[in-house]
């Protein structure tokens, strides 16, 4: 199995929900809690394991707004495992999530420096690295409705942008859109193989025009439409 | 357990099982869910109201999540109804009621802290005695409440025509201009056909608005390949997804809308029928000039209007079934007076070439191209891309069809609209392009949803006459048709604190409450008593000119009394208005609370249902709060309300929930519309049902009743459907909802303005002036008030704000997880615009209108309309307020734009100060602002301007604490074996 998310950017709004939904679940999840500093204070910031990009493309007016939301892409060449020197970094062979074991993390932060998503947290004040577990202790409870078990920030996208899946699986709802949208990795030319995609924005659809028609004149326009009666 | 866990864990794995066993059975148990409860309830991070569902542990949010049941948001859940553990956790909640301190002044921010006896004590002996004597020296407005239904009834039994909520600030335009034109609008009032819609234009929509359904319908269009364009001078937001951007110069919609109705005239691309048969298009409108039956509609002697008959040559009673209406031309009735149809006057009005695309594209700052590909673009949709629902329908002459037609193009529009002194007008624009097109709630166009459609306007008129003791004869609020129905005396001056439906602002269906406080203050047209706030941060981001509204509060009379004696406010947060509080009520939070979200009041039904839902309380309150609906009903209760005591004199309701529960405003209809009746088995109308809230709790929170197929669409002549909202109590009858396009309201005000109306007049020169000018029974556009009294070489950019996607007004800074996100808002220009006048990122820049000047900090952007700037307003806050720390970048850094706008129009010869709104509805014209930007000083960067004092902390108000670690259980590690690390390394 190769669990990833394929995240549309036709339709992600930047809206953040996925990052909130992200905090609110892991905070009190197997990595948690996620450590906020000067939450009322002069910096606020805090570990978030998913966070949005927003990016604006070609010039005014012809720019186009793009949100990308990143979170740990669950490579499959992860650099960030091969580096942890204590093993506390690992690729589950089970089905690709990577994840960190808190207990073996001495923070060192080699990790953060492998990864070139940006998708490491160090909660500072424990001292370990934590990251985006793509909701392992949601999507194998089974004391959960089985529409549940999928990552916090998947249920919770308004616009649908965020799907889970097995993208090892050709006829899984990631794989086929992946295939019929195009979708592409993050950087691939640097070789980590992320398992996430991202759908590119759909071509714009094709609007005809109807010319109606057309008088030499509004003189004309308006005697044309001198007889017009309609049934009440 | 955890033992368990951990022999899992350290077994050894020789002899492996396969993978994917192994994924399911190393795993540990997460979460104790025998210690969690799950309860559904309604958000309350915005104006949505979403169904959520709480998972609760331990007194504490574990997890909130999308009720996937829930017709509004379908199972989803935005950033901020994601973030509610933090809104719960803020700092910023009061804690108890609260009194000024004696010998302390307002404004200083220090009180003392009061049993709840004392205050509602104190409270009740001073409403009691205004009461008793002159009511409306009481005002009571309310902000972002959903209780509208409630606080309206209790200021009616008060007997105070000073009540309104924010929708005077919000978006009254929009309300208005629907239901005076459609019968529904944009909003709660009505929504795009989501699933069929093949082209969708949304029209000034900011981040913040509709959030979760916005959302989820952009996403069904998209999937559809429906063509979504977006009008917006600023591409974030939706209309980052918009598959076209049209960046609009602000304040100038109305003339985009109208220059499409000239393309569509032009070239003959109209819905004839539709508008023929469900319009007052056909109708005859007197052509009298000088008179005072010029511009009205011509008559019968039933009063019903009249049409000329094109099959027998006579004039007839226009709403006769099969009549053979003609749409153009001049009649002259009988009795000798010339008419002409209503379609003749839009035709010659916008097939005028002041309307052609080439004119709107000066104006609009948009290419005359686009603008008629555009409205190519959208008939084509209509008319060769109908879309049709086989389903046999009656129509309300009674004729059967055996199918709906279609018109699937779709329109929202939102506070970029309305937030203008023109934004009534724009409106009606926008409808009337939706109707030439035949979208208004017909399959794939712009649907009603219940209570709506309503008669245009609904029959209700304002309350006018107070009397000691007594509740008002009628609602606070309603809908004028003429100049009889203002609320002014006989001399034509306002009696509403706010001048609501006074010449200044004749159709202020939800009262001024950007007035309120100036009015008071200065005793215009006379000082109050006693001001009530709930939920409304009057001292700060939703008033404008806070810092001349800050010194009002605070000022005395020459014997030393404060201008406004006495302010009560009501809120959960410790936000900038508490500060000026003479007392504090401290609110609930929205989990821990009982509130009915009713049809009766802001509904959040669905085109194909009827809906309304509850909150129940989820969670204790550690702190000594009290619902405000519940102390209202309590102090109800006290004043001895008549509707609310029995015989004796007795408080007749146990609370809130009994109240909601009993109330009836007609016979079998309530609050709450699901399982009414004795057993709970009657929906929409019944009896009262003692177990209602139980029945709600045990679905889900919420109430949705099916409409059957054929009562879904064209329900504003769709026989059954009316007969049933006749029943159910949405409208008192089931006559046809006739679409106004010409309104005839508006030409009585106009008349009035001319002098020539038979019956009230207004006194004055400039309301005289304003009603002839803006008061055009057919849409106009006109250049916005401000921008027509400043100097446009002086003051060259328009500035307009909104909130982000993920805070709701100035709610959200108090809230850990999203003021991480945007804790500091900028000035966003246009990057070229910027460079050309040399004004770099990220640099410091002073903003300056004829009201005053801000020193911000500028972004620079692509997607930003050249000649406009705009910020994320309401992150500015005052130093100390909403739990922060005083050096927070809310305040050092971030700034309020609302001390550019006055609540005043600029000031001109011989006329006394008019309020900054919209002509027509006293809608506050917050995006009118026009502003100059010069570069700042060197030294001036770093800080924004101006600075005000630190709030004090209140009594009791925990420290703020530096970290945050925020869970609700241990965690439960996950951990890696050494064996794997041995054999994977």
């Amino acid at each position: 199995m190769k669990l990833g998310l394929v995240i549309d950017t036709d339709t992600c709004v930047g809206c953040h929900a996925c990052v909130v939904a992200c905090k609110q679940w892991n905070t009190s999840g197997t990595l948690g809690p996620l450590t906020d500093y000067q939450p009322y204070g002069k910096e606020p910031s805090g570990v978030a394991f998913n966070r949005v990009r927003t990016y604006e493309v070609d010039t005014y007016p012809n720019n186009k707004t793009i949100n990308m939301p990143m979170s740990c892409m669950h490579c499959e060449t992860a650099d960030c495992v091969t580096v942890c020197p204590t093993g506390a970094s690992f690729k589950r062979a089970e089905d690709g999530i990577v994840l960190v074991d808190q207990d073996k993390c001495m923070g060192c932060n080699l990790c953060a420096w492998a990864c070139p998503y940006g998708a490491r947290e160090l909660d500072e004040a424990v001292g370990t690295m934590k990251k985006c577990t793509l909701c392992v202790d949601r999507i194998y409870d089974e004391q959960l409705p089985e529409a549940e078990r999928q990552p916090a920030c998947v249920i919770t996208c308004p616009t649908s942008a965020r799907t889970f899946g097995d993208l090892d699986d050709p006829d899984s709802q990631v794989s086929r859109l992946v295939r019929e949208r195009n979708g592409y990795q993050s950087m691939p030319e640097l070789g980590y193989n992320p398992v996430n995609h991202y759908l590119p924005p759909r071509h714009k659809p094709h609007a005809e025009t109807t010319p109606g028609a057309s008088l030499p004149s509004l003189t004309e326009r308006f005697k044309s439409w001198l007889d017009k009666a309609v049934v009440r | 357990m955890k033992n368990k866990v951990l022999q899992m864990l350290f077994a050894p794995n020789g002899a492996a099982p396969s993978a994917e066993a192994a994924a399911a059975q190393e795993l540990p148990s997460f979460e104790d869910h025998s210690a969690q409860e799950k309860r559904h309830t309604t958000c309350y991070m915005c104006a949505c109201r979403c169904g959520i569902e709480v998972t609760v542990e331990d007194n504490q949010v574990r997890f909130i999540r999308g009720n996937p049941d829930h017709p509004i948001n379908k199972g989803v859940l935005c950033a901020k109804g994601n973030a509610g553990i933090m809104k719960q956790m803020s700092p910023a909640k009061l804690r108890n009621p609260l009194m000024r301190k004696p010998g302390t002044e307002r404004g200083e921010g220090e009180f003392v802290e009061v049993s709840w006896d004392e205050a509602l004590e104190h409270l009740t002996e001073r409403l009691r005695e205004i009461r008793a004597t002159d009511p409306k020296k009481l005002a009571f407005f309310t902000g972002r409440d959903q209780m509208q239904a409630l606080t309206g009834l209790w200021a009616q039994q008060f007997g105070t025509i000073n009540w309104a909520a924010h929708g005077g600030f919000c978006s009254v335009n929009m309300a208005a201009a629907g239901l005076y034109s459609i019968g529904q609008s944009f909003w709660e009032f009505g929504d795009p056909d989501w699933d069929r819609a093949k082209y969708f234009m949304l029209w000034g929509v900011a981040e913040d608005h509709a959030s979760n359904p916005i959302k989820i319908g952009i996403e069904k269009l998209k999937r559809r390949g429906a063509k979504f364009v977006a009008v917006n001078p600023v591409r974030t937001g939706y209309q980052a997804v918009a598959d076209e951007w049209v960046p609009i110069r602000p304040g100038t919609d109305g003339m985009l809308a109208l220059a499409m109705c000239h393309v569509l005239l032009s070239r003959d691309l109209v819905d004839w029928d539709y508008l023929g048969r469900y319009t007052n298009a056909p109708f005859l409108v007197i052509d009298n000039p000088g008179q005072g039956d010029d511009g009205l509609i011509a008559r019968d002697d039933e009063d019903q209007p009249l049409v000329f008959d094109a099959a027998s040559g006579t004039f007839v009673d226009g709403m006769t079934p099969g009549v053979q209406a003609a749409l153009f031309g001049e009649y002259t009735l009988p009795a000798g007076r010339r008419t002409r149809t209503v379609m003749s006057l839009i035709a010659e009005k916008y097939l005028d070439p002041q309307y052609a695309p080439e004119k709107a594209a000066e104006v609009c700052g948009l290419p005359a191209e686009t603008i008629e590909r555009l409205a190519l673009e959208m008939a084509h949709v209509a008319f060769k891309e109908t879309i049709e629902i086989e389903c046999e329908w009656t129509d309300w002459a009674g004729r059967k069809h055996d199918r709906f037609i279609g018109r699937p193009v779709a329109m929202h529009a939102m506070r970029g609209i309305s937030a203008h002194s023109n934004g009534f007008q724009t409106c009606r624009a926008l409808h009337l392009l939706q109707v030439f097109l035949g979208t208004i709630d017909v399959p794939g166009g712009h649907r009603a949803k219940a209570p709506f459609p309503r008669h245009t306007p609904p029959p209700i008129k304002p309350a006018r006459d107070t009397a000691p003791n007594t509740p008002l004869s009628a609602p606070p609020l309603g809908f004028p048709t003429s100049p009889e129905d203002l609320v002014v005396d006989a001399q034509g001056r306002p009696l509403r604190i706010d001048k609501a439906y006074s010449w200044e602002a004749p159709l202020a269906n939800h009262g001024l409450m950007h007035m309120v406080i100036t009015n008071a203050v200065n005793g215009d047209p006379y000082p109050i008593d006693t001001l009530i706030l709930f939920m409304a941060n009057m001292a700060w981001n939703s008033t404008m000119n806070t810092n001349s509204v800050q010194d009002m509060l605070r000022a005395k009379d020459e014997e030393g009394n404060y201008k406004l004696p006495f302010l009560v406010v009501v809120d959960a947060f410790h936000s900038e208005t508490v500060n000026f509080a003479d007392l504090v009520l401290p609110d609930t939070t929205y989990l821990e609370r009982h509130d009915a979200i009713s049809m009766l009041d802001r509904p959040i039904s669905e085109p194909d249902s009827p809906c309304d839902s509850v909150r129940v309380p989820v969670l204790e309150p550690d702190r000594n709060v009290r619902p405000w609906q519940e102390v209202l009903v309590d102090l109800a209760g006290r004043l001895g309300f008549p509707a609310f005591v029995d015989e004796q004199g007795q408080p007749k309701y146990e609370g809130y929930t009994d109240f909601i529960t009993r109330w009836e405003k007609a016979p079998g209809v309530g609050f709450l519309a699901g399982w009414r009746g004795e057993n709970g088995d009657q929906h929409m109308r019944g009896a009262p049902n003692p177990n209602q809230w139980e029945r709600y709790k045990e679905n889900g929170g919420f109430f949705q009743y099916h409409l059957p197929e054929h009562m879904r669409f064209y329900r504003f002549a769709n026989r059954d459907y009316l007969e049933w909202a006749k029943e159910v109590g949405f409208n008192p009858s089931s006559k046809p909802i006739v679409m106004e396009l010409y309104s005839e309201v508006l030409q009585k005000f106009r008349l009035a303005g001319q002098g020539l109306y038979d019956g009230p007049l207004p006194p004055e020169s400039v309301d005289r002036e304003r009603l002839v000018h803006y008061f055009d029974p057919l849409p106009q556009y006109y250049v916005p008030l401000e921008e027509q009294r400043v100097d446009a070489k002086r003051y060259p950019f328009h500035a307009i704000n909104q909130r982000p996607m993920h805070m709701y007004h100035s709610w959200d800074s108090q809230n850990a997880w999203l003021r991480q996100i945007t804790a500091q808002n900028y000035l966003f220009m246009n990057r070229g615009r910027g460079e050309r006048l040399g004004i770099e990122d990220k640099s410091w820049v002073w903003v300056e209108s004829h009201n005053g000047r801000i020193r911000a900090q500028v972004k620079l952007m692509e997607g930003c309309q050249e000649d406009t700037v705009w910020t994320w307003n309401a992150i500015g806050k005052q130093s100390g307020a909403w739990g922060l720390s005083p050096d927070a970048p809310e305040s050092k850094r971030g700034f309020l734009m609302n001390h550019l706008i006055s609540e005043l129009l600029p000031a001109a010869d011989d006329e006394r100060r008019l309020t900054n709104s919209d002509p027509v509805t006293g809608q506050a014209a917050w995006y009118d602002l026009q502003v100059s930007i010069t570069p700042a000083e060197p030294e001036e960067a770093g800080s924004s301007w101006p600075h005000f004092d630190t709030v004090k902390p209140l009594p009791g108000a925990p420290t703020p604490p530096d970290q945050l670690r925020y869970q609700t259980h241990e965690a439960v590690p996950l951990r890696r074996s050494f064996l794997d690390i041995i054999k994977r390394r």
